[in-house]
């Protein structure tokens, strides 16, 4: 009797043992799969308001109201093809940009908080242009392009033409204010080349700093 | 014949004895509730017809009801969000729901990957595949805990990174992608693996539905067990046949009170002889606990229950 007892109760340790590591290694090995997935391409950008980057995927349940909600077709749901985690919302810039609403009816659709209904759509962050190709940008060829100047919805302060002199020849550089710009995605969008020289980046990828911490050390 | 060679091979008693419609009826029932919940959200993107937007994973009802995913909720506040009212009175409402219908009725009456893994079962039969690799049943609950932890690890929801559930709805609602592939393999499984493979071994999803259906209220009862000739087509056609044994077999409820349940109906149309019914928890309180053949009380309420779930 006491025997029996004694084995039921080693084999009860035995098999709650078994069951806590069994989810402890399910738990690690689903944790390195969501590491590995949630990674998005610096292209595939967040809709307007979104939370900064895990935060964002705890709270997005991946319902789809924010794409429903959006008048232009921009959002979409990432299938495992595309470059955002498989069901969050992204958009490319290059494909259809953001047409930044005033009443920004995405957020407002967000019924997880993943996008602050809230947000001003002058103040949101979904990237940064930046002016990667000097080289086959027209302007810096000397010919006034300037179509990602006149696209931007925030122009003149967004993007300003600044007055250059490279090569004893005047130029008009487009110039982007990473304090006004939102990262809708116009400019890139619009630019004239086969593949934009213009392109809205992840603002940590995009932005240099004006700090010379690297330069002291 | 080249008709009769459809039924699955776990009805064809019941056909027999009751007619392919009644042998059917909570089969077509269900794949009515099935096809309804998600051509109700296909409606707005295919015909413009906004009746619901969103999908499973969090909807809006006539522009108003917010419906939202307790089990990504859970998965949410495990990864350190802090869910809005609006998602959990949403989450909340469907769990009032299915505390009512049944908690894995989800599984059986709207999760559109039961489709799949029946059609799995179906040809399993049809094909004479007997291997079956054993699983634990329980695992479905560990795999449950490892998606919860998972999310405390990784700060996100976890189990939506993979969940072929989500995979399935939302694609068909909003473009699939390669998401076949992750429905291929859950099929796969279920017809070479692993007899009911996905949504009764491994599916967390309803493992969780299965917590909720420990309290549930619309229940399946062996009433008139009695007449059972121990055919054996209710355990065929289950996919959870160890829940059913002691209902029918032992002295106590006649009730099937296993969480597991999925309410799908498929042993009162399988059965010749009409031994189950749609009933709720509550019937074993009215008619004895004591194997007394005692059939008035549990036939009265025959009538009533069964409308409240089809209805």
């Amino acid at each position: 009797m006491r025997r029996d007892k004694q084995i039921s109760r080693r084999s009860l340790l035995a098999g709650a043992g078994k069951s806590v590591g069994v989810v402890c290694l399910a738990a690690v090995s689903l944790s390195a799969f969501v590491e590995t997935a949630k990674k998005a391409q610096a292209n595939a950008l967040r809709p307007p308001g979104a939370l900064p980057g895990d935060d964002f995927l705890a709270a997005c349940v991946r319902c789809g109201l924010c794409v429903r909600a959006c008048p232009y077709d921009t959002l979409k749901l990432a299938t495992f093809a595309d470059d955002a985690p498989v069901g969050t919302p992204f958009f490319i810039a290059r494909d259809i940009p953001c047409f930044m609403c005033k009443d920004v009816p995405c957020a407002k659709a967000c019924p997880t908080g993943a996008l602050d209904r809230k947000t001003d759509i002058r103040q949101t962050d979904m990237g940064l242009a930046v002016l990667v190709d000097h080289e086959n940008c027209l302007n810096y060829k000397g010919i006034s392009c300037s179509e990602c100047h006149r696209v931007c919805p925030i122009r003149d302060e967004a993007i300003t033409l600044e007055l250059q002199v490279i090569d004893k020849r005047k130029m008009l550089i487009p110039t982007v204010h990473s304090d006004k710009c939102t990262g809708c995605g116009t400019c890139e969008k619009h630019c004239v080349l086969d593949h934009a020289a213009i392109r809205v980046l992840p603002r940590e990828l995009g932005q240099g700093s004006a700090e010379l911490s690297r330069a002291k050390s | 014949m080249m008709k009769a060679s459809l039924i699955a091979n776990s009805r064809m008693q019941g056909v027999e004895a009751k007619g392919l419609l009644r042998a059917h009826k909570w089969w077509l029932l269900r794949r009515l509730s099935q096809a309804s919940a998600l051509l109700v959200f296909m409606l707005g993107p295919i015909a413009g017809i906004w009746i619901v937007r969103g999908n499973f994973a969090s909807s809006e009802l006539l522009g108003t009801i917010p419906l939202s995913d307790p089990f990504i909720a859970l998965q949410s506040i495990a990864a350190g969000n802090t869910p809005t009212a609006l998602a959990l009175i949403g989450a909340g409402t469907i769990v009032l729901l299915y505390v009512i219908v049944g908690g894995r009725a989800y599984c059986g009456w709207v999760c559109p990957v039961n489709v799949v893994t029946d059609t799995a079962d179906w040809l399993r039969e049809k094909l004479g595949i007997t291997r079956d690799r054993k699983l634990d049943r329980r695992t479905r609950v560990l795999i449950m805990l490892c998606a919860l932890l998972g999310s405390i690890f990784t700060g996100t929801i976890a189990w939506e990174m993979i969940n072929p559930v989500s995979i399935l709805q939302r694609g068909l609602i909003f473009g699939m992608g390669a998401g076949w592939f992750v429905v291929l393999a859950v099929f796969l499984l279920d017809l070479f693996v692993t007899r009911r493979g996905w949504c009764s071994h491994i599916c967390p999803v309803g493992a969780f539905y299965g917590v909720i259906g420990r309290a549930s209220v619309v229940r399946v009862a062996a009433t008139r067990r009695e007449s059972c000739t121990n055919c054996g087509a209710c355990f065929r056609v289950c996919p959870e046949p160890q829940i059913i044994s002691p209902a029918l077999h032992g002295s106590g409820t006649r009730v099937v009170d296993s969480g597991a349940c999925l309410n799908c109906g498929g042993c009162i149309d399988a059965c010749p002889v009409d031994v189950f019914e749609m009933s709720t928890r509550w019937s074993s309180h009215r008619s004895p606990a004591r194997d007394t053949p005692v059939a008035a009380p549990a036939s009265n309420k025959k009538s009533r229950d069964p409308v409240k779930l089809s209805g």
